[in-house]
């Protein structure tokens, strides 16, 4: 399982990145499997951490996506209406989901937690 | 992980074998299952493009022998049983007393007043119940032979081929719905031409001490280890109800397209599938959002049904999705299903999705 050290981790297997990109884990898409289908958030929506602001579907199941952070939504990842896999191929990469201004990080954990943690 | 007062979850005799294959099981009808082994979609074209294998071994097996058991079998369900010869198979229902089904079932004929019946797993104690509620005068034994078999299912347009190298029957000269005894490595197994995904294929009952070197050599031989996952696209994309979605108890059986498998004659629960159905089970395609069991379906934005079974459909490459509607719009074209609160339109299409 790859878990990038300069990101922090939700329990719940989103990823926050220090510029406010959203994404889920490496972890979480393999758990996940073949990604069909991405509902993402509206750009400017204000959302609280913990808040469910986006939907990750694969072949069999619908799976929430939580607010990893407070703050704005600044952006939403175009490609993924075309393209879902990507969230299978590059869930660091090409696979982010949203970015937002955060104002207040959630529970989150550093790398070394979140993988001991899922391991 | 949170310690749960549930019962211990039962294993097939392959379970083993799906951890070794890398498996992730999942809790299915009290049994711990195979949803994945590979990924769904690769598993999903494993099957309709060369073949797969599908561990059915949580099925029940009920055997019922003697001078009235086709009398019996012919009380208690819709089709006609006494079609059936030794070595055929046949499709049949288990009508109940609350209007629906208490299964949906397969009957294989094996010899002369000698019936397999192959149930949902789900099923096994409320069918067991049923049936036993109903042998009256019957001159016939029920026994419950689950425990002893293992259930394999190799499906896929490549299953014959595959096989035949390794067992002493002509798989050529065999038809649908064939059943016989046959060696398979070297094993004595009875093989079905039967399945549950719209292929070609033969669903093999060995004993459940032999069934995981059956299982090892189906993989060493190049066919792929398919799970629950996949086998819910294949059944769904062939139109196939699967008992718990498209019918229960209470949901009227005539509501699907399968009006066949109810023949004139006498049965338990005759008086219900008399009655004519009030829904209908239709065929939705969506464009681009996958729709799930239970969300509603509508027309002109009125609620005329749920959603039974939805999916992506790996073959055809948009979501599609079973669904019961009132009767009176089932012949409409187009729909809503409500989405996370947003409708989204949805086209009937016609039942099944896919056919080889």
């Amino acid at each position: 399982m790859n878990t990038p050290n300069e990101l922090k981790y939700a329990a719940s297997h989103e990823w926050l990145s220090p510029d406010g990109t959203v994404g889920i884990s490496d972890f979480a898409q393999d758990q996940l499997g073949d990604v069909v289908y991405v509902e993402l958030p509206a750009v400017g929506r204000e959302v609280k951490a913990g808040d469910t602001v986006a939907v990750v579907e694969s072949v069999k199941t619908a799976s929430d996506i939580y607010a990893p952070a407070s703050g704005t939504i600044t952006a939403v990842n175009e490609e993924l209406a075309g393209t879902p896999e990507l969230v299978n191929s590059g869930p660091y990469e090409g696979g982010w989901l949203f970015k937002m201004d955060v104002t207040e990080p959630g529970d989150l954990m550093d790398a070394g937690a979140y993988a001991s943690a899922n391991s | 992980m949170n310690q749960s007062a549930e019962p211990a979850l039962k294993r097939t005799p392959l379970h083993a074998a799906h951890l070794r294959a890398g498996a992730r099981m999942v809790p299915f009808g009290g049994w711990d299952m195979p949803v994945q082994y590979a990924g769904v979609k690769a598993e999903h074209d494993a099957v309709r493009n060369r073949a797969g294998v599908f561990d059915v071994s949580h099925m029940g097996e009920f055997r019922a022998t003697g001078a009235g058991a086709l009398a019996f079998l012919q009380s208690v369900t819709t089709n006609d049983v006494s079609k059936l010869r030794p070595g055929r198979a046949q499709y049949n229902w288990l009508p109940g007393v609350a209007g629906g089904l208490v299964d949906d079932i397969y009957i294989y004929q094996q010899a002369p007043e000698n019936y397999l019946l192959v149930v949902n797993a789900s099923n096994i104690g409320k069918d067991w119940a049923h049936l036993t509620a109903h042998t009256g005068d019957f001159d016939m034994t029920l026994t419950d032979e689950s425990g002893r078999w293992a259930l394999l299912a190799v499906q896929g347009p490549q299953a014959e081929a595959l096989l035949q190298a390794h067992t002493d029957t002509d798989l050529g000269a065999t038809k649908k719905n064939a059943f016989f005894a046959a060696k398979l490595f070297g094993f004595s197994v009875w093989l079905a031409r039967t399945g549950y995904t719209g292929e070609d294929g033969f669903e093999v009952f060995t004993d459940a001490s032999e069934a995981e070197t059956v299982w090892d050599k189906l993989l060493a031989i190049g066919i792929a280890p398919a799970g629950l996952g996949a086998r819910d696209t294949l059944r769904l994309e062939a139109g196939f109800p699967l008992y718990g979605h498209e019918f229960s108890d209470t949901i009227h059986p005539l509501s699907s397209t399968y009006t066949w498998v109810v023949k004139d004659k006498a049965h338990v629960g005759r008086e219900h599938i008399s009655a004519a159905p009030t829904q209908r089970l239709i065929g939705l395609k969506l464009d681009r959002v996958p729709v799930r069991e239970g969300y509603p379906v509508k027309v002109g934005g009125q609620v005329v049904g749920h959603v039974t079974s939805g999916s992506s459909s790996p073959t055809l490459g948009h979501p599609i999705a079973m669904a019961l509607v009132d009767a009176a719009h089932a012949d409409a074209l187009a729909f809503e299903v409500e989405v996370r609160g947003r409708d989204h339109p949805a086209t009937r299409m016609e039942l099944p999705f896919y056919k080889r």
